[in-house]
């Protein structure tokens, strides 16, 4: 009798093979695809990727060609985005400018995930002590402005692209602990998290292989919006003079050297602006694109 | 002494969980033994504390709030309480290994089906990655999974199927002990017979020795060598299958057994054993099941009974055959 059915059993799995097979992020992606304004914002991202990958080829001019016979111009043949008050190409600008946004937001991010979802991950499943300590430590760093803190770790280290990465990524890490956190709360009790411990599993495979990978939903959420927070903050420090500086072309640093034409030429504000709110808007669609995809509760 | 050997003996094991609200008393003076390829059953109400025994076993009682007060869990010569964490993982899963109760929350979602198995088999034995997976293929096929679904993830498996791969998983390192928790109880009927049939099966092929946890009876007349029956944390009854299913004599196991309705009797109504568990934060004094007790004496609320022997191999805890010993 039970062989019987164990033969009837696999030949259904055998129907069963010629299905397609999904793993849960192919299902991730075809539910993404169906929501039109995840894909624009994908779009966009894309094509900002592309412009930074491609930036020698795309510029028409260097990053600081001066032509001080063309300065302040607006947009023309020539010139598509207009020239600044040294006669440098505005759009060739822009488009290198887009390697050092995507390098600041995807690295301090990076920073941010690394070492908040670590202190978060040790927090939530140890408990305890040290989960006490851990978090109200970040709870102290919460209390502070970002973009205060963000100002007061640049005073502290100095200018420079690597600083501005470290001070956004310090001042994001709490977010990321404390998301990490809760989910690794809600996971360590599962039963299979019981079963792992039940083989054998260690304390240190048990996060990494079980439960990490189990909670990497809100963190792909909150990474994805957390880079467009991390490229205007960026933006924010180089337009108050203390992120990038001048002759780089970082969005943020052109927008405050346009400040004082802004009355007479408003082009030299305009399109580093537009490129910085694109480049967020587009973020924030995939972003919520994403946690809709990811969210199990409108799977359809 | 016994000329077979012991694979398994819980000497005096006391278990309390120690909670804000009162300590929960959920293993008391517990004493067990299992040879070498027999199997145990464990039987009881829920909260009785047959969860708390078979994770006592494999240590893994979350500290705090619970504790092992006393006691020894001797397993192959050597006392379990007395290990380092790194010696213990070492065990579980390779010596000893468990299946739990619900295979819809003991697999790991994100991870597929022959990766959970390979992971143990790479945890214990000293193999590659390309070797651990063709073991789990075996093993897969051994629990009648065909290979091809190696890839598949959890939610792409029915229950039984699930459960399945919990079998695999907690036989693939060929352990001597395995601990069933319920393991069929969140299955369908004609999936638990299918379940425990390779169980059965593949316990003689492995020769391995079983605790297997229940509250359904059909379960123990079928598989199990020895029962105990648990309440309130105290064994009450200890003895072999075959005494148990004629001749039950502790009063609770009486009330056990007429509880399963008899269809040959033209009765409308379900006769349950009255009344409910003790609160086990607040056990009552001498035997903890004296208020429900339809033959309880005096001495029943004063002391605590203690194992009596009435024949060979058939321990009681009653005050009822406590006196007949003492007169013969």
């Amino acid at each position: 009798m039970t062989d019987q059915l164990n033969v009837n059993m696999s030949n259904e799995d055998i129907k069963k093979k010629s299905t397609k097979k999904r793993s849960q992020y192919l299902e991730v992606w075809r539910r993404l695809k169906q929501n039109k304004s995840a894909m624009v914002g994908l779009l966009i991202i894309i094509i900002l990727i592309l412009s930074a990958i491609l930036a020698p080829f795309i510029a028409p001019y260097g990053i600081d060609d001066q032509d001080l016979l063309n300065t302040l111009q607006t947009p023309s043949k020539d010139h598509w985005m207009g020239t600044d008050n040294f006669g440098r190409d505005i759009f060739s600008r822009i488009v290198y400018g887009s390697i050092i946004s995507l390098q600041v937001g995807f690295i301090s991010v990076g920073i941010a995930m690394i070492v908040g979802g670590s202190l978060g991950a040790i927090a939530g499943y140890y408990g305890g002590k040290l989960d006490n300590l851990i978090m109200r430590m970040m709870d102290i760093l919460l209390a502070i402005p970002s973009i205060l803190l963000a100002i007061s770790i640049v005073a502290a280290l100095g200018h420079g692209l690597k600083n501005v990465m470290i001070a956004v990524g310090i001042s994001s890490i709490p977010s990321y602990a404390r998301i990490v956190r809760a989910s690794v709360l809600t996971l360590k009790d599962q039963e299979f998290v019981e079963a792992a411990r039940a083989v054998g599993t260690n304390n240190t495979r048990i996060i990494l292989k079980h439960i990490i990978p189990n909670s990497m939903a809100p963190i792909i959420v909150q990474a994805t919006l957390g880079v467009a927070g991390a490229i205007l903050s960026a933006a924010g420090l180089s337009f108050i003079g203390l992120g990038i500086q001048l002759p780089t072309p970082e969005w943020g640093a052109m927008l405050s050297s346009g400040r004082q034409f802004i009355r007479d030429y408003p082009h030299m504000t305009a399109f580093p602006g537009l490129a910085i709110m694109i480049t967020i808007f587009g973020l924030n669609l995939l972003g919520d694109g994403l946690r809709d995809a990811l969210d199990p509760r409108l799977k359809n | 002494m016994s000329e077979e050997k012991k694979l398994l003996e819980i000497k005096n094991l006391n278990i309390h969980y120690i909670t804000h609200e009162g300590t929960v008393k959920a293993v008391n003076d517990m004493s067990l033994e299992l040879k070498k390829g027999e199997t145990l059953g464990l039987v009881g109400e829920t909260g009785a504390g047959k969860t708390t025994t078979a994770l006592g076993v494999m240590q893994l009682i979350q500290t705090p709030p619970g504790k092992i007060l006393s006691g020894e869990i001797i397993y192959d010569g050597e006392d379990l309480l007395k290990k380092s964490q790194t010696e213990l993982r070492k065990i579980r899963g390779n010596k000893i290994s468990m299946i739990f109760q619900d295979p819809m929350t003991s697999l790991n979602p994100v991870l597929t089906v022959g990766e959970q198995i390979a992971e143990v088999i790479k945890l214990h034995q000293n193999v590659d990655n390309s070797q651990a997976t063709e073991k789990s293929e075996k093993m897969l096929e051994t629990v009648g999974i065909p290979k091809s679904r190696s890839k598949d993830y959890p939610h792409q498996f029915s229950g039984g199927m699930k459960q399945r791969v919990v079998i695999a998983i907690a036989l693939a390192c060929n352990p001597k002990l395995l601990i069933a928790d319920e393991p069929t109880t969140a299955l369908d009927v004609t999936i638990q017979a299918q379940v425990m049939n390779l169980m059965n099966k593949l316990k003689d092929e492995f020769n391995t020795s079983m605790i297997m946890i229940t509250h359904d009876l059909g379960i123990v007349a079928e598989v199990c060598d020895k029962v105990a029956i648990m309440y309130a944390g105290h064994v009450v009854e200890y003895t072999n299958t075959k005494n148990l299913f004629t001749n039950p004599k502790h009063p609770y196991t009486i009330g056990l057994f007429n509880s399963i309705p008899n269809i040959k009797d033209d009765e409308a109504r379900l006769k349950p054993i009255k009344g409910l568990m003790p609160d086990p934060t607040n056990l009552p004094l001498g035997c903890p099941f004296h208020p429900r007790c339809p033959k309880a004496m005096s001495i029943c609320s004063q002391q605590e009974p203690c194992r009596t022997e009435i024949y060979k191999d058939h321990f009681v805890n009653c005050f009822l055959y406590e006196n007949v010993d003492n007169k013969s």
